[in-house]
């Protein structure tokens, strides 16, 4: 997008995006007690990513957010979140017993332990597959001409 | 029993219908934007209109108590779908092309006969809120009633989610990975630019440079 257009939706997007992503996180670590989670919580960060996309060009966000990070970002949450099953084997216990993790069992320690890993994976592949998928078709258009706008 | 039937039934008096009075504003909303979405022939009109469909369809979630649910109807159906369609917009044509008239009547024949199915079993669906119903009575109870001891997470959804059906939420992952793994595989990640500089390494290596020649030249590529 060019750089002398659209003064009030940078300056509005550059306030707002700080915003979004602490709102991402607000969600991960909340779903224990209220509504929210890691698909939410991964797709709010994305959306972060891609409005600084959408405002400043897909370059800048790529240089923010490096190609390297958001491949092996899908992969990284699906690996914890097995990680996390495989643990429970090992432990003695079942795939996925997030019981075993810790042997705290009066406060199910274990059981939050897992609850907030597992969720975590699931943050890390939403978040870098949506914003993979944004960088894959972005990536193929040239920026949005203004006159569409 | 609507939603606003089960409020009051808790001790919620209002003078007016306020929930009640919500559900058909949005409901009839709805319709309106499904309307103008099937009149509509420009495609970015069509897929912000899509957007605002999301966002009510949500309101109406909320109304409902489902705010799990709302809450991911309105970041990923209005927010991510709308931003990923707007960027294949992008690739393709601006304009939906007219559909002949006299093609139109099979499909609105078919629409008319799922409704009219759908609205004949709705005469069967237990009524909103129903302690009794399926979905509430069996496992949903035993949800409800086991989550404070054994996993002692306030949001029973979390609990039942992450830890009761955990298999479920790591298939719902890997199905994500799948799907992000089909797009970068048929489109590549990087972008033209990265590309075309990688060409251009691999041709230069096949050209059998020497090595410092080699450095100088990437330096000023």
């Amino acid at each position: 997008m060019n750089s002398q257009y659209h003064l009030v939706l940078r300056v509005v997007s550059k306030v707002l995006i700080p915003v979004i992503a602490l709102f991402a996180l607000y969600v991960q670590f909340h779903g224990d007690f209220g509504p929210g989670g890691g698909f939410q919580a991964g797709v709010i960060l994305a959306v972060s990513v891609i409005l600084y996309a959408l405002v400043f060009g897909v370059d800048e966000a790529r240089r923010a957010i490096p190609t390297w990070l958001v491949r092996s970002g899908c992969a990284v949450g699906v690996l914890l979140y097995g990680g996390v099953g495989v643990t429970g084997w090992l432990k003695g216990g079942y795939f996925l017993d997030y019981d075993v993790l810790n042997p705290d069992m009066s406060h199910h320690a274990g059981q939050h332990l897992g609850i907030m890993l597992v969720e975590l994976g699931v943050l890390t592949t939403v978040a870098s597959v949506m914003v993979a998928i944004f960088f894959a078709f972005a990536g193929r258009a040239p920026d949005i001409p203004d006159e569409e706008w | 029993m609507s939603a606003a039937g089960v409020l009051t039934g808790a001790g919620f008096s209002t003078p007016f219908d306020v929930i009640g009075a919500l559900d058909v504003g949005l409901l009839v909303l709805l319709l309106l934007v499904g309307v103008a979405i099937i009149n509509e022939r420009k495609i970015f009109v069509v897929v912000m209109l899509g957007g605002v469909y999301s966002l009510l369809s949500a309101a109406f979630f909320v109304t409902m108590d489902a705010v799990d649910v709302a809450f991911t109807e309105a970041a990923v159906g209005a927010g991510i779908s709308t931003v990923l369609q707007l960027g294949a917009l992008l690739l393709t044509a601006r304009e939906a092309r007219k559909s002949p008239p006299g093609r139109r009547w099979g499909p609105l024949l078919v629409v008319f006969a799922v409704g009219a199915t759908l609205m004949y079993a709705t005469a069967d669906m237990p009524s909103f809120g129903d302690p009794e119903s399926a979905a509430n009575a069996y496992v949903g109870r035993a949800y409800l009633v086991r989550t404070p001891q054994e996993v002692e997470v306030p949001n029973v959804v979390t609990a039942v989610l992450a830890s009761y059906r955990g298999y479920d939420t790591f298939g719902e992952t890997v199905v994500i990975f799948t799907a992000g793994l089909g797009v970068m595989l048929l489109l590549g990640l990087r972008n033209p630019r990265e590309r075309a500089r990688d060409q251009l390494r691999k041709k230069r290596q096949a050209r059998r440079i020497d090595r410092g020649q080699d450095r100088s030249e990437e330096s000023d590529g």
